[in-house]
C-alpha cells in the first residue's frame, strides 16, 4: 500500500537525516547476525513466500548466497519485501544492505541515484501480454490500447518512449503494486499488460485463466536485472559482486551443490584456489575466510542449478536459458576469474 | 495565565529578575526555539553530508528535466515531453478536483443521511444509521478497492459496451458521453447566461430587501427573463453561434471523441465521498439534535411547517455546532485522495511521490513536495471554513 511508501520514506528521511549511513556494512551486519535483503513482494520464481513466512525463488537464492558467504549461514537473513518506489528509498536509507529484486541496471540508478550494481543476474527485455481472444499478434496492433503497468519501473517509461517513437497513443493504468497492476488486467481494466517478460511470465501463473493469455513476440527493451547496494561501500560491493560471479564461474566448473566436496580434490589449481583450498588467497583478498565461496556454492548451487530449480523450462515458468546461458554456451553469463 | 509574585502591596523583597515568570517564561521560549533551529540545522547539515557522501543527487533541479511517462487522467495539460515541474501541476490539479468534487458529493450525501438520521420515520431513520455504521467503520483502502472492482467486473468490455442512449456508452473502459463543442459564439453565449443569471439574483435580492423594509413586494420575473433567457439568447443569435457534438465512437480498442469519466475517477469520487459521507452524517444529526427542541416548539405554535422548522429555525443554528467538525472531515478527505493512487488515479502521491520519486531517486525533495502540498490544502480547506463559521456565528437570528 501507499501507507508503507510513505513509511519507509519517512524512515528514509530520519535516516538518511540521522546518524551517518554506516560504510561498514560487513561489519554491521555481522554484528547483528543477519541480512537484511530487499525482494520483490511476491513474484513467482522470483521471491515468494510460503504459508510458514520462507521466502524462496531466484533473487531469493542470492540473498542466500551472501548471507552463507558472510554469516556462513544462508538462512540468516531478513527479507523485507518492497515495491517498485519504495525499492531505492529503503536501500539509500540503510534499511536493507542489499537490494536483490527484479531491478534493471541503468545509467540513473548507477549514478544519480546512489547505487551500485552487482553482475546481472538475469538478462530480460520488456514484453507485452495480452489476451487470446482480442487476435492481436504484435506489437505495432496496439494503437490505442490501455495498458496496465507498474509506476516507479523502467517499463512506464519505455512503453511512452516505444509508442512515441512508432506513432502510436495509448492509455495508461498506473499502479504502485504489481498484484494491482495484474488484478486491474485480469478484470479487463486493461487490453495489455506489459513488463519485464519474466516478471510476466511469473505473473501469468497467478490469473484466474492463464491459459487464455498470450506474449506478443516483441521484446522493446534490455532489462539487464541485478542485485543492488548503495554507494560508499567497497568492500561490501566487492563481496555481492564476487559472490554472483562465484555461483556463474561454478557453473562453468561444473561445480554442482552435490559435488562441491569432491571438487575439493580437483586436479584444477583453479577449481582449489576458488573453493578456498591450501593456500588459497581468496579470503584474505576480500576480507572474509577462505571457505566463503565454497559456502555459497554449497548453500544455493550455482547459477545454472539455481536457474533450473526456480525458472527454468521445468518450473511453472518454463523460461528459457536463452542470454542467460554461460558464454560458453553462447550466452552472455560470464564470470570474472577468480585469479 | 501564571500569576505575577511582585504585585501588590505586600510585595515580596526583590528576587534576581530572571525569576519573574513572565521573564523566565520568555527566556524558556526563546531558548527552546534556540534548540529547535540547532536541531534542524543539524538535521540538514547531516542529511547533506549523507546524501553527498553516497552520491546521490539532491536539490530541486530535477523538476526541469523531461518527464518521460504518460498521465491518464489529466485537470490541467500534460503530455510526456513536459517537465516533471508540469507533471506536479497535473498532480496538484487532479487532486483539488477529486478533493472539490468529493467535498461536494461527501456534503450532499452526508446531508441527507444526516437528515433521515433524525426522521422520525422508524424505517428511514434505521437504514441511515446502518449506512453509517457499514461506511464509518470499514477502512477507507478497501472501500476504494470494493467499488473500483465493483464498476470493473459487473462492465463489458468496450466492444459490447452498454449504449445509454443519447451517445452514451459505459464500459469497464469508463463512461463516454457526448462531448459539446462549443464556438466563440457559443462560448459567449455561456458568458452571457452567467451574467445574466448574477444580475436576475441581484435583482430578486433588492425586491426581497425592499420587502423586508416596506412590507411592499415588488415582481421579479421579468429580470429572470431577460437574465436567463433574453440576454443569452440575444448573444447566440448576435454572434451567430453553433454548437456541435463530439460523440463517442468505438474504433480499435476503445472510444473514440466525446468525453470520458475514466473508471479509477469515479471509484475514488465514490469511495472518499461514501466513507466520509457517514462521519458528516452524524455530524449534521449532530447538529439537529444539539438545538434546543424549544426552538422546533416555538417554530410549531407559531404555525411554521416541518419544512419550514428545519429550513428556518433548525437549521442556521445547526450550522453553528456542524461547521468546525464538518472541516475535519473535509481535511481528512483531501488528505485521504492519496490513498486514491492505490486504484491508479493519478494525484500526488502516485505522480510525484511515487513514480517522480522512484524515476529522479530524489526521496526526499519530493516528499517534501508532496508535504508542503498536504498542508497547503488542508490549511486552505480551515481558512475558508473559518470564513464560513465567522459568517455564521455572526448573524443573529
Ligand atoms: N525491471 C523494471 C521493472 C521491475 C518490476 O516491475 N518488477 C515486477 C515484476 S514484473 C515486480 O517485481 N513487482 C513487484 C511488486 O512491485 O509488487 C525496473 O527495474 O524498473
Amino acid at each position: 500500500m501507499k501507507l508503507c511508501t510513505i513509511l519507509t520514506s519517512a524512515a528514509a528521511l530520519m535516516a538518511l537525516s540521522g546518524a551517518a549511513v554506516s560504510a561498514q556494512t560487513l561489519e554491521e551486519v555481522r554484528e547483528r547476525g543477519y541480512l537484511n535483503c530487499g525482494v520483490s513482494p511476491g513474484v513467482a520464481g522470483f521471491s515468494n513466500p510460503d504459508d510458514a513466512g520462507n521466502w524462496s525463488g531466484f533473487d531469493v537464492e542470492v540473498c542466500r548466497a551472501v548471507a552463507a558467504a558472510v554469516l556462513e549461514d544462508p538462512d540468516a537473513v531478513r527479507y523485507t519485501p518492497l515495491s517498485n518506489t519504495e525499492r531505492f528509498t529503503a536501500l539509500q536509507s540503510g534499511e536493507i544492505d542489499m537490494l536483490s529484486r527484479t531491478t534493471t541496471r541503468t545509467l540513473n540508478r548507477d549514478t544519480a541515484l546512489g547505487l551500485n550494481f552487482a553482475p546481472v543476474m538475469f538478462y530480460d527485455g520488456q514484453g507485452f501480454m495480452v489476451r487470446d481472444s482480442m487476435d492481436v499478434d504484435s506489437v505495432s496492433q496496439l494503437n490505442g490500447a490501455t495498458v496496465c503497468v507498474s509506476a516507479g519501473s523502467t517499463t512506464e517509461l519505455n512503453l511512452a518512449d516505444y509508442f512515441e517513437a512508432n506513432g502510436m497513443t495509448y492509455n495508461p493504468v498506473r499502479f504502485d503494486r504489481a498484484d494491482e497492476v495484474l488484478a486491474a488486467y485480469d478484470a479487463n481494466r486493461c487490453d495489455v499488460y506489459t513488463s519485464d517478460r519474466s516478471g510476466l511470465a511469473a505473473r501469468r501463473l497467478v490469473m484466474s485463466d492463464p491459459s487464455e493469455h498470450v506474449m506478443l513476440p516483441e521484446t522493446i527493451s534490455k532489462e539487464p536485472l541485478a542485485p543492488a547496494v548503495r554507494h560508499g561501500d567497497d568492500q561490501w560491493f566487492d563481496i555481492v559482486t564476487w559472490t554472483v560471479y562465484a555461483l556463474i564461474e561454478a557453473e562453468e566448473f561444473g561445480i554442482t551443490q552435490d559435488n562441491i566436496d569432491e571438487m575439493l580434490a580437483s586436479e584444477n589449481p583453479n577449481i582449489t584456489r576458488m573453493l578456498g583450498g591450501e593456500g588459497s588467497p581468496v579470503g584474505e583478498w576480500i576480507g572474509l575466510d577462505n571457505q566463503w565461496v565454497y559456502r555459497a556454492i554449497s548453500s544455493v548451487g550455482n547459477y545454472g542449478e539455481i536457474f533450473e530449480r526456480h525458472v527454468g523450462p521445468d518450473t511453472p515458468l518454463q523460461i528459457e536459458r536463452g542470454m542467460n546461458a554461460l558464454h560458453t554456451d553462447g550466452g552472455l553469463q560470464y564470470a570474472m576469474p577468480f585469479k | 495565565m501564571p500569576v505575577s509574585r511582585d504585585l501588590g502591596p505586600m510585595a515580596p523583597p526583590r528576587t534576581p529578575f530572571w525569576t519573574r515568570s513572565r521573564i523566565r517564561s520568555a527566556l524558556i521560549q526563546v531558548g527552546f526555539v534556540a534548540l529547535l533551529a540547532l536541531l534542524i540545522q543539524f538535521l540538514l547539515a547531516n542529511t547533506m553530508a549523507n546524501l553527498d557522501r553516497q552520491g546521490i543527487a539532491s536539490g530541486f533541479g530535477f523538476l526541469e528535466n523531461r518527464a518521460g511517462f504518460d498521465i491518464a487522467i489529466r485537470f490541467s495539460p500534460f503530455e510526456r515531453n513536459d517537465t516533471y515541474l508540469q507533471a506536479l501541476w497535473t498532480a496538484v490539479a487532479n487532486t483539488v478536483v477529486l478533493a472539490v468534487l468529493g467535498i461536494g458529493l461527501a456534503s450532499l450525501i452526508g446531508l441527507v443521511i444526516g437528515l433521515a438520521r433524525v426522521s422520525p420515520n422508524w424505517l428511514i431513520s434505521r437504514l441511515a444509521a446502518v449506512y453509517i455504521e457499514i461506511f464509518r467503520n470499514i477502512p477507507l483502502l478497501l472501500q476504494l478497492f470494493f467499488w473500483y472492482f465493483a464498476i470493473l467486473r459487473p462492465l463489458p468490455g468496450p466492444r459490447q459496451s452498454i449504449e445509454i442512449g443519447g451517445g452514451a456508452f459505459l464500459s469497464n473502459r469508463g463512461l463516454y458521453l457526448p462531448k459539446p463543442l462549443l464556438d466563440s459564439g457559443a462560448q459567449l453565449t455561456l458568458v452571457a447566461f452567467a451574467t445574466g443569471l448574477i444580475f436576475a439574483l441581484t435583482m430578486a435580492h433588492f425586491a426581497r430587501r425592499h420587502r423586508a423594509a416596506t412590507g411592499h413586494s415588488r415582481p421579479v420575473l421579468q429580470w429572470w427573463i431577460i437574465g436567463l433567457v433574453a440576454l443569452p439568447l440575444a448573444t447566440w443569435f448576435a454572434t451567430n453561434a453553433s454548437m456541435a457534438l463530439s460523440v463517442p465512437a468505438l474504433e480499435g480498442f476503445n472510444f473514440q471523441g466525446g468525453m470520458v469519466i475514466l473508471p479509477e475517477m469515479l471509484a475514488a469520487l465514490l469511495g472518499l465521498s461514501f466513507y466520509i459521507a457517514a462521519a458528516v452524517g452524524e455530524i449534521v444529526r449532530a447538529g439537529i439534535e444539539g438545538v434546543d427542541h424549544g426552538q422546533t416548539e416555538a417554530a410549531q405554535a407559531l404555525g411554521h411547517s416541518r419544512g419550514q422548522i428545519m429550513r428556518l429555525v433548525v437549521i442556521p443554528q445547526a450550522l453553528r455546532i456542524i461547521i468546525p467538525p464538518l472541516t475535519t472531515q473535509y481535511q481528512s478527505l483531501a488528505k485521504n485522495t492519496s490513498l486514491a493512487s492505490a486504484i491508479a488515479f493519478p494525484e500526488i502521491i502516485s505522480i510525484v511521490a511515487g513514480t517522480t520519486m522512484t524515476q529522479t531517486g530524489q526521496a526526499l525533495e519530493t516528499i517534501a513536495l508532496a508535504m508542503a502540498f498536504y498542508l497547503t490544502v488542508s490549511l486552505l480547506i480551515a481558512a475558508i471554513m473559518n470564513f464560513f463559521n465567522w459568517r455564521v456565528t455572526r448573524r443573529s437570528f
